[in-house]
């Protein structure tokens, strides 16, 4: 390699495996006795390993500036084959010297040995499903892990020296109580970690839960209790040192998560793995979703991508808009057309948007309205 | 060919007769069967129901527009004859029409499906027919059903017209057993017309149709004199003269004639576009030497039910002011004129003789002309006396006055159930909820029973027909004909949102069943209308007076939870579709309501609870 290609690029890598699946959960993952035995799961990490290289003879030595690892469980393969991928990304691609590079984990995957190798091999952020401390709302998602777990793997990784540690919440899940919600907050304030991302649940399509509300024996979320729980979780994470900066992410200063930055700026980033997604220079794409296929058409050189789409300048212009205005860093007043710059004009007269912050040339929602971001992105638009 | 000619018939070889039947008891099929018995159409070329031209006639089974066909038949004992079958509107909405087809006839052929027995609207008819002293011939149909009780169905009919059950013919349409018997007792019983063939021309219009070829088809039965294609003649209520283009006569292709004697049946074109120029129930005469004396029975058609029909997209309205324009052509009846609504924007309040007549205008615009409406609830008129005492007609309820008004009249019907009498209390309660007074009761057999009420038409437009075939588990027929007017206790509800009043939902209504009517459209928005930044109040009022309320709530959360990697295309895919979603909003004042919301409200069809 002579050069070396400036713009920030990621890469996200998908782990297709679980242990059960829980019940609201729509991700691209398999048990080992859904995928029966066409996949390996031991050896699945050297697949990824031979996409990644093929990423790097298509691209043009992009300088890598953060890693993924998702899921599904990610550390259901093993801290040894995690590492490995990373030693595989290192081989193809330049590293940015700061690079973040995160794996998802289950806090009922993890021990301390586990998390000491996923440090040592590299890995300087961690995300834990810990979803929340009530039991009786772990229940009714399906997780297997208690309400101490996610602490106890939390204050492990700390120990582990991971510097950052984020703790996912779900909100508005059918039986749950504000008190439910306090007390998972306080979870992960106590955790010590310096990232929280909270989200309302959303019953998808397909899913057992989805069954279950049409059937009646769930009540669907409201999104009353939604708008309260999220209000709830603000202020409470607010008080104690943690920003928002994107509708369902908060930080500690220095915690934000440059690989969700990534997304939502419109960087470049490759998605290795099977239903995993990719975004470069205007064009998406998405893998073979089923792992058996993705597999065999990588074995068999095939395409891995069973979907473009080459992305028409209007579309590019909507994604920015619709990514950045869910930001708290928001969107330049420079990249509206005239019509939405007027109509930016209103909102800030009537309080949508900042009118301080867009008298400095930038449309920002502000925190009152941040949970009607939708409306606001579609008024915006048009 | 050794048929006689038209405009030379003997009238005494004429047999006008039409058949009176219901929907589906097989009057296209009988009709069908008798132009192959008579050899005008062979097998090979027959078309199923053969005189039901347009397609939503023959979907539905109904005639709209009725016809007229000339049968040469050869009685066996040789004789040649002129049948002259008129097919006749068989739907409520079309008495009139119905009422000219039997004008123009001398014997009528009764017919009724043998499994199901006679229904509210042949009744009708069949009184109608009777009060015309014309010859009726009851007949049995599909005899050939499984189910077909002949002998029943006979004691029935023979009940109702004072025949012999042994009189009454029992016939299989579609095998065509019955039908050589039933075109025989025609020929014996259906008098010959009687006219004075050297008295001035007089001819009765019963059908009038606009062709895009030759325009204005008309349909006559000359009384008296002669009507030849170098006439020029007049149409007596309008004083209108026309040059004659062609007359002739269906047979079952048009075929042009020298012209059309006494008794005789047949076609006039003059080349006019409109069928308002050539109106059924009015006499044609000769413009030299006319007669002086129309026979009588002409009447203006009168609408009854009115809606407003606007394009669910607004740009479409040109093309529903032509596609009226053109429906019009054919369609005397109709009447439209232009109306804005705040919140449907442009469009016209239509008049219509009945709900089926709005129906099959509404579906001939969707269908032939690809136009998307949105139809207001059906209204009736009002007449609406002031304190001050000036008098107004309301078409359109959003107009019905909010001042003190000193009396208010609705038209009222007089209404016909026929139903089996294990139903006859469901019905009743039915007909006094809505406000009706018995007429009469009568057993036509053992288990069915006619009812007579007066009910105000406007219960009736509002899901009347659906309450009681739901009540009646599909067993019960209805008829109903206009008998005037009576003096109510009504009141507009109006249905605010965010303080607006939309005039599109505006309703007249009893004072007794307002706050009803009121609960009952406020819950269906309040489920229709998407929360709103701001919180909108529905509210039903009469006058300045609130009589209930709802709230949607603002809404509070408007945002996806997640948006990385893959869900980035799907959002974006997801905000394409809203906005496509978005041109489906009204805006009614600042709130968006859903054209679907437009839609529930103002269709009858289940706007009450159903029991």
């Amino acid at each position: 390699m002579t050069h070396q290609n400036q713009t920030p690029f990621s890469l996200y890598i998908h782990i297709p495996f679980c242990a059960s699946i829980c019940g609201y959960c729509d991700f691209n993952t398999y048990t080992a006795q859904q995928l029966g035995g066409g996949v390996s799961q031991e050896s699945f990490h050297k697949l990824l390993i031979r996409e990644l290289e093929l990423a790097s003879r298509t691209l043009d030595a992009p300088l890598v500036s953060t890693v993924f690892i998702g899921g599904g469980t990610p550390t259901l393969i093993g801290s040894d084959s995690l590492t490995q991928i990373l030693r595989g990304i290192e081989n193809y691609f330049p590293m940015s010297p700061d690079v973040e590079i995160t794996t998802e984990a289950n806090p009922d995957s993890v021990d301390q040995q586990m998390l000491t190798d996923l440090r040592e091999g590299g890995f300087n952020r961690i995300s834990f499903g810990m979803q929340s401390a009530a039991p009786a709302v772990l229940a009714t998602l399906q997780r297997t892990h208690t309400a101490g777990a996610s602490k106890q793997a939390a204050l492990w990784a700390r120990e582990a020296g991971f510097e950052h540690v984020n703790l996912d919440l779900i909100y508005g899940t059918p039986g749950e109580t504000d008190s439910d919600v306090r007390d998972s907050v306080n979870v992960c304030i106590d955790a010590g970690v310096d990232h929280v991302a909270a989200y309302s649940l959303i019953v998808e399509p397909g899913t057992a839960m989805a069954r279950a509300v049409n059937q009646g024996v769930l009540p669907p979320p409201d999104d009353d209790e939604c708008a309260d729980r999220h209000n709830i979780i603000d202020t409470m994470l607010h008080s104690a040192g943690f920003n928002w900066y994107e509708v369902s992410n908060w930080a500690k200063p220095g915690g934000q998560s440059s690989h969700n930055q990534a997304y939502w700026t419109s960087a470049n980033w490759w998605g290795a793995g099977p239903g995993a997604h990719s975004h470069v220079d205007g064009r998406r794409w998405v893998n073979h979703k089923h792992p058996a296929t993705y597999a065999k058409a990588l074995e068999n050189g095939d395409a891995l991508h069973v979907d473009t789409e080459e992305l028409t300048p209007e579309q590019i212009h909507v994604e920015k808009v619709m990514l950045a205005l869910r930001t708290r860093a928001g969107l330049p007043v420079v990249e509206l057309d005239p019509q939405e710059l007027e109509r930016a004009r209103e909102f800030a007269l009537q309080g949508v948007i900042d009118p301080g912050e867009f008298a400095h040339g930038l449309v920002r929602v502000t925190d009152s309205e941040r949970l009607l971001a939708d409306r606001v992105i579609r008024e915006l638009l048009g | 060919m050794s048929s006689p000619r038209p405009g030379s018939t003997d009238p005494a070889l004429v047999r006008n007769f039409c058949i009176i039947a219901h929907i589906d008891h097989g009057k296209s099929t009988l009709a069908d069967r008798m132009l192959q018995h008579t050899g005008l159409v062979d097998a090979r070329s027959m078309r199923a129901q053969y005189l039901d031209r347009m397609d939503i006639e023959r979907e539905r089974g109904i005639t709209i527009k009725s016809q007229a066909v000339r049968l040469p038949y050869q009685a066996p004992d040789g004789t040649e004859y002129i049948l002259n079958l008129i097919d006749t509107p068989g739907h409520v909405d079309f008495t009139y029409e119905v009422s000219r087809s039997l004008a123009a006839c001398e014997g009528a052929v009764l017919l009724v499906d043998a499994a199901q027995g006679i229904e509210a609207q042949t009744l009708a008819n069949l009184y109608l027919a009777m009060e015309n002293d014309m010859e009726i011939i009851p007949v049995l149909n599909k005899i050939d059903l499984p189910a077909a009780q002949p002998e029943k169905y006979a004691a029935e009919l023979a009940h109702i017209i004072g025949c012999d059950p042994a009189d009454v013919l029992k016939v299989s349409a579609k095998t065509g057993v019955g039908v050589s018997e039933l075109l025989e007792r025609i020929i014996e019983k259906v008098p010959p017309p009687k006219g004075d063939a050297s008295a001035p021309a007089r001819a009765l219009i019963f059908d009038s149709v606009y062709d895009t070829y030759r325009g204005v088809v008309t349909y006559v039965r000359v009384v008296d004199g002669r009507i030849g294609t170098r006439d020029k003649i007049e149409m007596m209520s309008l004083g209108t003269t026309h040059e004659l283009l062609e007359v002739g006569v269906i047979s079952p292709e048009p075929i042009p004639s020298e012209g059309l004697g006494v008794g005789e049946v047949g076609y006039l074109i003059t080349g006019v576009k409109d069928v308002r120029q050539s109106r059924v129930g009015d006499t044609v005469t000769t413009a030299l030497r006319g007669a002086t004396e129309s026979l009588g029975g002409y009447r203006d058609p009168l609408p009854m039910v009115f809606s407003g029909l606007y394009p669910l997209d607004g740009s479409d309205y040109p093309e529903l002011r032509d596609a009226l324009d053109k429906l019009k052509l054919n369609d005397a009846a109709l009447t439209y004129e232009p109306e804005t609504s705040l919140a449907l924007g442009f469009g016209f309040r239509c008049g219509f003789l009945g709900l089926l007549h709005l129906e099959i205008v509404r579906e001939r615009l969707e269908r032939e002309f690809n136009l998307e409406l949105i139809s207001t609830a059906p209204n009736v008129v009002y007449r609406v006396i002031t304190d001050a005492g000036k008098e107004i007609t309301v078409t359109n309820p959003s107009e019905f006055p909010n001042t003190k008004l000193s009396k208010i009249f609705e038209p009222v019907v007089r209404a016909t159930v026929l139903l089996p009498s294990e139903f006859v209390g469901a019905v009743m309660e039915l007909c006094q909820q809505r406000r009706g007074v018995l007429l009469g009761m009568d057993y036509l057999s053992e288990d069915r029973v006619e009812l007579r009420y007066t009910l105000p038409l406007a219960e009736i437009v509002f899901d009347f027909f659906d309450q009681l075939k739901s009540r009646t588990r599909g067993y019960a027929s209805l008829d109903y004909e206009p008998t005037g007017e009576q003096e109510a206790d009504l009141v507009k509800v109006d249905i605010l949102l965010h303080g607006e009043a939309v005039d599109a939902f505006s309703a007249v209504v009893h004072r007794d069943k307002s706050q009803a009517y009121g609960v009952l459209i406020v819950q269906k928005l309040k489920e229709l209308i998407p929360r709103q930044q701001y919180e909108v109040p529905i509210q039903a009022a009469i006058g300045a007076r609130i009589i209930t309320r709802e709230t949607v709530r603002a809404v509070r959360k408007d945002v996806l939870a997640k948006c990385y990697g893959g869900d980035i295309s799907r959002k974006r895919k997801l905000l394409e579709k809203q906005k496509e979603g978005k041109k489906r909003m009204k805006m009614v004042g600042s709130v968006e309501v859903p054209q679907e919301a437009f839609i529930a409200v103002l269709s009858t069809s289940d706007s009450s609870p159903k029991k």
